[in-house]
């Protein structure tokens, strides 16, 4: 599953960040990185971009970005 | 400054951090006012440098541009990490680093620590936000934090003062020691690719976060969320970014309008006073008319910059700028452009100067060229006297549809036509000269803050002397060219002259340079020269060699247009666009074959001129100060007016054509 198709509100992993280009090195500095946890908490009123929460701030991208983003929803615990 | 050699009496410090982590404020608080604000050579990154005194020694605090990382990809990344090498001119390498650390947002600001840490500088972690952080009862163990970055750790109020002087102690502590580089860093330096690099340290900042952080919960962002919730709504959102664009256009227009008018005034006062005091003479008119007149054409802007810059730094320091970036990315990146040109080019409609100084928050070079090239499309406050005049002067009382007036409808067309110049324009730029691969909009949503007034106010300031100092001068020595061009050659007034034989006589055939009105000089003057020898090229958009002239002398600033046809109109250098005097005599002006000048095909005409064509020095000049080259306002004023050019003349000839003139 990529970021950009997580529903808002579902907390995932970040599995891996696509490609060695400066978006991918962008998004890792920023802290998406592998094990880093994420959610989407909105997105804009055109729909994109999405605000994106990590590491207890928030970040905003654009849907095409946050498609580099693989992830892995953790499972809300029951 | 220039010196680069380390001194004795001298110790460098620099100040890194993220943006939106309170830097500038504990910048200000640690250097008080004692700072200055240049370029770094040859680039358009702004470098601040201030002072403090320890002990016996001068201590040089460097700003470093806000930073997420040291990695060199960008213009501000590659200059931060050539001062902390010691490899930008002018600058020692810096004794120690303080490292701007916001508390709130520990893992991500401690990334760039990382990297400070990695280049075997002395480093000081100055914590700020602890205050806020504490009351969302997190708690932070600085000993263990300082233990495990291997480096002094200080909490800081900038705003009650709380820590400044232990920050300044620690820094001192600092000079000279051995920085250790915590050992699971040893991992980063050694793995050869970016990606593992990065992924090391944050390996090590979450151990960091996790030994020496305990959170309460997981919301500290709960106030800022209910605040999103309104303003980034899909209705209210939008609807409240109108209001508040509204309120500062409103502002920027209205309240600057008073103190440029005094400014005017005041100017105008002290250039007759000049006169009366002064003995008659070309000396005299130069000061008078050339320089006091310039100078005043470069103060009169300080309003608006003022106001608009109040504005900017109320909107990025309480984090609102971020929201309305992030409300219209949508609709920008349409035409290539990001998020964050949006402000700039919406205050292009009160002024594209303070426009196109805002651009400093793109910070992608190519965005931020292509937001500059299309800011003066904005149909700008110099531009209204124009419109207002032709508006008054041929389409006045005329309604559409029996309510509509004419006059607004063709306001809001020019308004428009400028829009979409600038969309054009912007799609064309984006595919051709600046053509890249769009830089990630990847933006930090900074959670909201109250402004801090001091540093807003230093921020107003700051700005208003940059445009003086870096504008100001080109703008003053282009003032005294153009007065030049109508002041000389002076004229005589000799009889058999070829043009306007009819109205010399009546003037009778003594030489008296004084009693000379001001529209025979500017006649014979090199600037009615110019004007007479452009007309066969303006001929085809409906304009004659006074119309030429004008529009020379409005290359200074758009509105001169109006003074310039008063003077050769003959009614006096009463500006006001208004005048009942000056509107009749445009309605009477007319062509050598008795036709009148003013159709309304003609004031058209103009106006889509004045919509499109680049026609203020001053905009002019601040586009190579922000572009530092020739290249792009040369560039800026050639297509404009060739833009303007066309335009015009598909008007006046297509409107011709469909007979109506």
């Amino acid at each position: 599953m990529r970021l950009d198709q997580l529903s808002k509100g579902k907390p995932a992993l970040v599995t891996s960040v696509a490609g060695d280009n400066l978006l991918a090195k962008r998004m890792m500095e920023m802290g998406i990185v592998p094990g880093a946890e994420v959610s989407v908490v909105r997105s804009a009123p055109f729909g994109d971009p999405i605000e994106v929460r990590v590491r207890g701030y928030s970040l905003a991208m654009r849907l095409n970005e946050a498609a580099a983003v693989e992830i892995a929803p953790i499972a809300p615990i029951a | 400054m220039n010196d680069a050699a380390a001194r004795d009496d001298q110790v460098t410090i620099a100040l890194a951090g993220n943006p939106n982590a309170g830097k500038t404020t504990l910048f200000n608080s640690l250097t008080g006012l004692r700072q200055k604000v240049a370029n770094y050579p040859g680039v358009t990154v702004e470098r601040k440098e201030g002072q403090w005194q320890m002990d016996d020694r001068l201590v040089r605090l460097i700003d470093l541009p806000g930073l997420y990382s040291l990695d060199a990809t960008s213009l501000d990344e590659q200059i931060a990490r050539d001062v902390i090498t010691g490899k930008q001119a002018g600058i020692s390498r810096p004794d120690v680093v303080i490292a701007v650390v916001d508390a709130t947002n520990l893992e991500r600001n401690l990334y760039l620590v990382t990297q400070l840490l990695e280049f075997g500088i002395p480093v000081v972690v100055a914590l700020t936000m602890i205050d806020l952080f504490e009351r969302q009862l997190h708690k932070i163990d600085r000993e263990m934090l300082s233990a495990l970055l291997k480096c002094p750790v200080v909490e800081v109020n900038a705003k009650t003062g709380r820590g400044i002087d232990e920050l300044r102690a620690a820094a001192a502590a600092a000079l000279g020691s051995e920085p250790v580089l915590p050992e699971p860093l040893l991992e980063a330096v050694r793995d050869d690719t970016t990606n593992g690099k990065i992924f090391a340290r944050y390996s090590f900042i979450s151990d960091v976060a996790q030994e020496s952080v305990w959170h309460s919960d997981q919301s500290s962002h709960r106030l800022s969320d209910k605040i999103d919730r309104v303003l980034t709504h899909r209705v209210f959102g939008l609807a409240i970014l109108i209001l508040v664009l509204l309120v500062v256009f409103q502002t920027i227009f209205s309240w600057a309008s008073l103190p440029m008018d005094l400014l005017e005034k005041g100017f105008g006062a002290l250039a007759n006073e000049a006169k009366e005091l002064l003995p008659a003479g070309i000396l005299t008119d130069l000061i008078a008319d050339g320089i006091i007149a310039g100078v005043g054409g470069v103060v009169v802007f300080l309003p608006q910059i003022l106001l608009l810059f109040f504005f900017i730094s109320i909107l990025e320091d309480s984090g609102y700028m971020a929201r309305a970036a992030f409300l219209m990315d949508k609709l920008m990146a349409r035409v290539g452009l990001h998020g964050k040109a949006f402000l700039p080019l919406i205050s292009s409609f009160a002024c594209a100067i303070p426009g196109i100084m805002a651009t400093r928050t793109i910070e992608s070079r190519r965005d931020r060229f292509a937001t500059i090239m299309i800011a003066p499309f904005m149909s700008c406050s110099a531009r209204l006297p124009v419109y207002t005049l032709m508006i008054a002067t041929v389409f006045a009382g005329q309604t559409v549809f029996g309510i509509i007036s004419v006059g607004a409808v063709l306001m809001l067309a020019m308004y428009a036509l400028g829009i979409f110049a600038a969309i054009i324009i912007a799609f064309l730029l984006k595919r051709t000269l600046l053509k890249a691969p769009p830089p990630p909009f990847l933006m930090e949503l900074p959670p909201y803050r109250l402004p801090n007034l001091k540093t807003v106010l230093f921020n107003m300031m700051t700005r208003a002397w940059l445009f003086l100092k870096r504008a100001g001068t080109v703008i003053l020595a282009i003032s005294i060219l153009l007065w030049a061009l109508t002041y000389f050659p002076r004229a005589i007034d000799t009889a058999g002259l070829r043009a306007d034989s009819e109205q010399r006589t009546a003037i009778g055939g003594e030489v008296s340079e004084p009693s000379l009105p001001e529209s025979e000089q500017l006649k014979q003057s090199f600037a009615g020269r110019l004007g007479h020898a452009i007309e066969p090229v303006i001929k085809p958009l409906g304009f004659d060699w006074k119309i030429g002239v004008a529009l020379i002398a409005s290359f200074a600033a758009r509105e001169v247009l109006v003074s310039t046809l008063s003077i050769i109109y003959n009614v006096g250098s009463d500006d006001n666009a208004q005048s009942e005097t000056l509107v009749s005599a445009v309605r009477d002006a007319k062509r050598d074959d008795g036709s009148p000048v003013w159709t309304p095909l003609t004031a058209l005409s103009l106006m889509v001129f004045f919509v499109l064509a680049m026609q203020c020095m001053s905009t002019l000049a601040v586009v190579r100060r922000e572009t530092n080259s020739w290249r792009w306002p040369a560039f800026m004023f050639a297509y404009m007016t060739a833009l303007a050019y066309t335009a015009a003349f598909i008007t006046y000839q297509g409107g011709k054509v469909l007979g109506f003139d």
